[in-house]
């Protein structure tokens, strides 16, 4: 086949549509990540025993149960009980798990770094611990832990290729399918290489910009690259 | 009934598992005066602020502030705490805050106030503290003094009808503490009614109404700081001033 027809009509649509399926899951994925993390951490670092030990075992569970056995539990173990879930769904719920147990560890171990005073003198001024947490502890805590979180969000980039082990076509399936429909297997890899590499490349830049603009003089990140 | 004094004390203790660290603390508190604290290292007196603003919970005894009792009083303690400034040894600003942020961040989340007002009295607090031209800066651009001054008009910005003070000066080189004794002199003249834990005995000879010796959690004794330096009772309060007349 002419490799310009190849690449014009036939690659670039399919990854195309699978970028923007890759996007689209880690895109909703973020968010609630990010949400689920912060109550996880703020449970298990604030909270009473059993809602402590609840958090962390949820860590514990998701943090070391592989992501492709969670996908297949969602999307084939759980209509055996009666839970449909469309593949797409079953693929956005298992990355928010996923990656909020990992982001929890980034948060709580920015709030454990703040030092006690902190807290103290909010709670001396008259704030409730809930407004402490609100207004002191988060906003600091937060900004240390970008690093890690950001190194969460390009292995979420990643990952999110698993899937297409449940039959949702992103981008690496994509890339799959032309590859083996044409045969032209490093063509095509390479191309869905490329765009990831981009992807990966402009988050950096993005979490570059967003670390200078919330900068505060002498409060250091901690570094996680 | 109102009673005379804006603070009691009533028979304070607290224990560290089996460590007695306060043992029956008394004392009683006009409006507008200053008390000093002073006494060794481990005696309590930290414990024993932190217990009035109930940082740390006594495990017996009262403390009231104009007759409300601030002890037991579960969750409307942060009530009480707007009414009870603190500044402490190492000044604890929040180090993602400039200046007037932090002065004004209590007013608006806790008491409510409204960001251009909380603004403008933050701005005053931090020019009674001379710090008004330091506004926009943050917490690590600020020498200890100037740090120390802001957290006395954080503390300042929610009116408080006491403020205790913990060591404000003792990470403080002999320059910078000058700059914030100033600043604490001027409150106790303007009628401030201040708690205040040092060993500065020129700030307590200046502006103190009564120094407070006080060792092994308990008031040894107490009285005019005039009295207590020149003719102390206590043979242990007379060996205590000596060693700390010798700085
Ligand atoms: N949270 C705590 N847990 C256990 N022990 C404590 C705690 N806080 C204070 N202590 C102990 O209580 C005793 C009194 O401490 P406190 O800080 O009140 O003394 P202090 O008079 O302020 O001393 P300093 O002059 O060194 O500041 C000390 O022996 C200290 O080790
Ligand atoms: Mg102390």
């Amino acid at each position: 086949m002419d490799p310009v027809i190849f690449l014009t009509q036939i690659l670039i649509p399919a990854l195309w549509q699978g970028l923007i399926i890759t996007l689209e899951l880690v895109l909703l994925t973020a968010p609630f990540g990010l949400l689920l993390g912060v109550g996880i951490a703020l449970g298990r670092q604030y909270g009473g025993r059993v809602l402590s030990s609840l958090c962390a075992g949820y860590i514990v569970f998701f943090k070391g149960c592989p992501l492709l056995l969670l996908l297949f539990m969602l999307y084939f173990g759980l209509p055996t009980i009666g839970i449909i879930l469309p593949a797409f769904t079953a693929s956005v719920i298992g990355f928010i798990l996923c990656n909020a147990a990992y982001n929890s560890e980034y948060i709580r171990g920015a709030i454990k770094s703040i030092k006690d005073g902190q807290m103290t003198a909010a709670q001396a001024l008259g704030m409730t611990k809930v407004q402490a947490i609100e207004t002191i502890i988060l906003p600091q805590a937060l900004r240390r832990a970008i690093p890690g979180l950001s190194n969460e969000f390009i292995y979420l980039i990643k990952y999110s290729s698993l899937a297409y082990m449940i039959t949702v076509v992103e981008l690496s399936g994509a890339g799959k399918l032309v590859a083996t429909k044409y045969f032209l297997y490093n063509e095509t890899f390479l191309a869905v290489g490329i765009v990831y590499l981009a992807l990966v490349t402009l988050t950096t830049f993005g979490v570059d910009r967003l670390e200078k603009r919330l900068a505060i003089p002498g409060m250091v990140q901690k570094s996680g690259r | 009934m109102t009673s005379e004094y804006i603070l009691r004390i009533v028979d304070l203790h607290k224990n560290f598992g089996d460590r007695e660290v306060l043992h029956g603390i008394s004392f009683n508190v006009k409006k507008g005066e200053t008390i000093v604290f002073i006494g060794p290292s481990g005696t309590g007196k930290s414990t024993l602020l932190r217990c009035i603003n109930q940082l740390t919970e006594p495990d017996k005894g009262h403390v009231f502030i104009d007759d409300d009792e601030v002890t037991g009083c579960g969750y409307r303690i942060s009530e009480y705490r707007q009414r009870i400034g603190m500044v402490f040894q190492n000044f604890n600003l929040f180090d993602h805050l400039t200046a007037v942020q932090n002065v004004e961040i209590a007013p608006i989340r806790v008491r409510k106030m409204k960001p251009a007002e909380a603004r403008k009295k933050a701005m005053e607090e931090l020019r009674r503290v001379g710090m008004q031209d330091w506004a926009d800066h943050y917490p690590s651009e600020l020498s200890g003094g100037q740090a120390q001054r802001v957290s006395i008009a954080r503390s300042l910005a929610m009116d408080p009808e006491v403020i205790l003070f913990d060591e404000p000066t003792s990470a403080l080189d002999p320059e910078l503490t000058r700059e914030v004794l100033e600043v604490m002199k001027d409150l106790a003249r303007s009628g401030m009614t201040m708690l205040v834990v040092t060993h500065e005995m020129g700030f307590a000879r200046s502006v103190a109404t009564e120094v407070v010796f006080m060792e092994g959690g308990q008031i040894v004794e107490q009285g005019p700081p005039a009295e207590i330096m020149k003719n102390p009772k206590h043979p242990r309060t007379r060996e205590f001033i000596g060693k700390i007349a010798e700085h």
